[in-house]
């Protein structure tokens, strides 16, 4: 029993590492195409991220300063995504390529220039985002232990729910939401009505980039010290997928990302304990939200105009 | 006057200038970057046509851009149907490994036999792939994009497991496969290779590439099925009109789509890499293909051009360490490409700078009316 305990202790702490990061990525995804706009850049936002929070922080010493800054690089090819898509039109998802290109290309040269070595000095305890309630759990007894795993998390992954329902509150109960997800409907109809669908579109991108930014700089400030050319492989892809999963609802991407991140935080249990190969066990966060997707979600509605260039009537 | 009008028509109009265009500011983009990293431009650049313009040299960017070619028509192809493959890496991954399979389980087959049984396995693999996703898709309704990310993933790791199975796992330390029979593998004679000074991994791949070049341009120009496959792509609803059956072309595009991805795979590992390694992260295979078939503007006879092309960078981005630059100055390079690809109704917008100077009082009327027109 103890044992048991034990493990989904860790399971569940591992469940949060895994999903801050998804989630922090997937709400900026929420934000751009619930505007309208296709992001596929969202893994180079995030490595852009990853790279410049960790280096700031390294240089700083203040974690929050870099975690900060690890969300304006994202932002800054959020910027650039939306210039190419919004005000020029672009093909949205070769506009998205060429990010996913730039992003790490760009840091990782940085890096070689910098460090001279793809990977960067990995951080100082201190340097690293703090975690809450470290301590405040008595570790010696079970229950304590199970709530120090729990509850002993990197603040960043308490700011990501927070992140969660302040979207949440944003998209639904604020007329800024309401013509959020207006643009992503229905541009033509928003600008009659006089909203500005290039400055709300372009608006959206850019949090969309800080958001990933964010989710880069939380793997490599607080799952692990440095940045490396595999810190992001793959996870804004993940991200993404949450995304549609939860049909684009933040709540959704939500479910999406913790589905995921629970299934990774299991990987970690049975890949330790039990005799289960290890390239089956991973596969399983993949295999299982196929079988979710089919069995319980079905079709994801995307927003009408999501992928559309809008292009102002005169 | 007039001719320079012309001129600015005639690059604002063609979309080969544009791509063009595009290199050229990728490269100088990467210049700057160069510049201010302190390194020289002339050397590094220098460095990186002198390793690709030797005979050697260029029998190398042969051999590397043989899978671009092959992934890049399979991502053109998507791109004609209105699928966007973005799980050609996972197609690539499962191909490559049943080309492996074959090619080691069924090592004593004459290599006439074994040849073509791999790039079998492999489309086969490729094509299964491909239309679990369109399934998915049609049956469930399923977002392709999303299920192709997974099924990348499922792809990754099922390669590593298959690669971890006894019969397959390399006798020695290594992780990764055995070597696949030599009656597998497509290289040219070791001879020949040393008699011409090519690359230690020559191989006839490129044939097959040019092969599918040519069948691929045939299917999409010039045959019925190439039409139904595009007309879903340009309006699926117009084509079920028409009489076309909407789901079966989806399934039918992605499973062509699909082997040529596998093929790729098979085309890779054959002439190249002859194991299969137990990776870390994805290779980006298909990542690839998608530049490439960006870049090569969807056309198969551009996608080999561009194939070829990449395989220059990637070959000469190797050697840059030579010369002190950063390796991945080449992605910068290629990401700018492709993001000017992106952009390149700035191009089309050229021909408005003479009208500005002329009249400045409303420069911009005319670039937004026929920007409105083309949408």
């Amino acid at each position: 029993m103890t044992n048991f305990i034990n493990n989904f202790g860790i399971i569940l702490y591992a469940t949060l590492i895994y999903t801050t990061p998804l989630l922090y990525a997937a709400l900026g995804s929420c934000f751009s195409e619930v505007s309208g706009v296709v992001n596929i850049g969202i893994e180079g936002m995030m490595t852009a991220g990853a790279f410049t929070g960790t280096v700031v922080a390294y240089f700083t010493g203040n974690p929050w300063i870099g975690f900060l800054c690890g969300g304006l690089a994202g932002a800054f090819f959020g910027m650039l995504h939306a210039i190419a898509t919004v005000n020029l039109g672009a093909d949205q998802t070769i506009a998205g390529t060429a990010i996913n290109m730039l992003g790490p290309g760009i840091v990782i040269m940085i890096a070689k220039v910098m460090f001279n070595s793809t990977d960067t000095i990995p951080l100082e305890a201190s340097m690293k985002i703090p975690r809450l309630f470290r301590g405040v759990f008595d570790t010696a007894t079970v229950f304590g232990r199970f709530m120090d795993n729990v509850f002993a998390n990197y603040a960043s992954t308490y700011l990501v729910f927070l992140a969660v329902l302040i979207v949440w509150f944003v998209f639904y109960k604020t007329r800024f939401g309401l013509r959020l997800r207006a643009c992503g409907e229905h541009p033509q109809a928003c600008e009659t009505l006089g909203i500005n669908v290039l400055r709300m579109r372009f608006l959206c991108v850019c949090i969309s980039g800080f958001l990933a930014g964010l989710g880069g700089a939380c793997v490599t400030m607080a799952i692990s010290t440095q940045f490396r050319p595999i810190s992001i492989v793959g996870q804004g892809f993940i991200a993404i997928a949450a995304v549609i999963f939860g049909k684009f609802r933040p709540q959704g991407a939500l479910l999406g990302c913790l589905l995921f991140g629970f299934c990774s935080g299991l990987k970690v249990v049975l890949g330790g304990s039990s005799g289960v190969n290890m390239q089956l066990i991973s596969m399983i966060p993949y295999v299982v939200t196929v079988i979710v997707l089919i069995l319980f979600v079905g079709k994801s509605r995307v927003p009408s105009a999501n992928g559309k260039p809008f292009v102002k009537s005169k | 006057m007039t001719k320079k009008k012309s001129f600015l028509d005639f690059v604002s109009e063609n979309r080969f200038i544009h791509i063009l265009l595009s290199i050229l500011l990728g490269f100088l983009v990467g210049a700057i970057f160069l510049a201010i990293m302190g390194l020289s431009v002339g050397e590094a650049y220098g460095r990186l046509i002198s390793s690709v313009t030797s005979l050697k040299g260029f029998s190398y960017v042969v051999v590397y851009a043989i899978p671009y070619i092959v992934v890049g028509l399979s991502v053109a192809f998507s791109f004609k149907t209105g699928v966007f493959n973005i799980g050609a890496e996972g197609q690539f991954v499962v191909g490559s490994m049943a080309a492996a399979v074959v090619g080691i389980l069924a090592g004593n087959l004459p290599k006439p036999l074994l040849i073509p049984l791999c790039f079998l396995a492999a489309m086969a693999a490729g094509a299964i792939w491909g239309v679990i996703v369109g399934f998915l898709k049609t049956r469930w309704g399923i977002n392709e994009v999303l299920s192709m990310i997974m099924f990348n993933w499922i792809a990754f790791y099922l390669s590593n497991f298959i690669a971890g199975i006894p019969a397959i796992h390399s006798d020695g330390t290594a992780e990764a496969t055995k070597n696949i029979s030599s009656n597998a593998s497509t290289l040219l004679s070791k001879d020949l290779i040393n008699r011409l000074g090519l690359a230690p991994t020559a191989n006839w791949g490129i044939l097959v590439a040019v092969v599918m070049t040519l069948l691929v341009w045939f299917i999409i120009e010039k045959t019925t099925l190439g039409y139904e496959l595009k007309a879903v792509g340009y309006n699926k609803f117009a084509a079920e009109y028409g009489g076309i059956h909407v789901n079966r072309s989806i399934l039918t595009a992605l499973a062509i789509s699909g082997a040529l991805a596998g093929l790729g795979g098979a085309l890779q590992l054959m002439g190249m890499g002859s194991r299969i390694s137990v990776f870390s992260s994805q290779e980006g295979f298909g990542f690839a293909g998608i530049v490439v078939a960006l870049i090569g503007c969807s056309n198969p006879f551009g996608v080999f051009i561009a194939g070829i092309f990449y395989g220059a960078l990637m070959y000469g981005g190797s050697k840059l360490n030579l010369v002190g630059a950063p390796t991945q100055l080449i992605n910068v390079i290629v990401g700018t490409v492709v993001f000017f690809i992106a952009i390149s109704v700035i191009f089309e917008n050229l021909k408005y700078l003479k009208k500005k100077a002329k009249a400045p009082v409303k420069p911009a009327a005319p670039a937004a009316e026929k920007e409105g027109e083309q949408k």
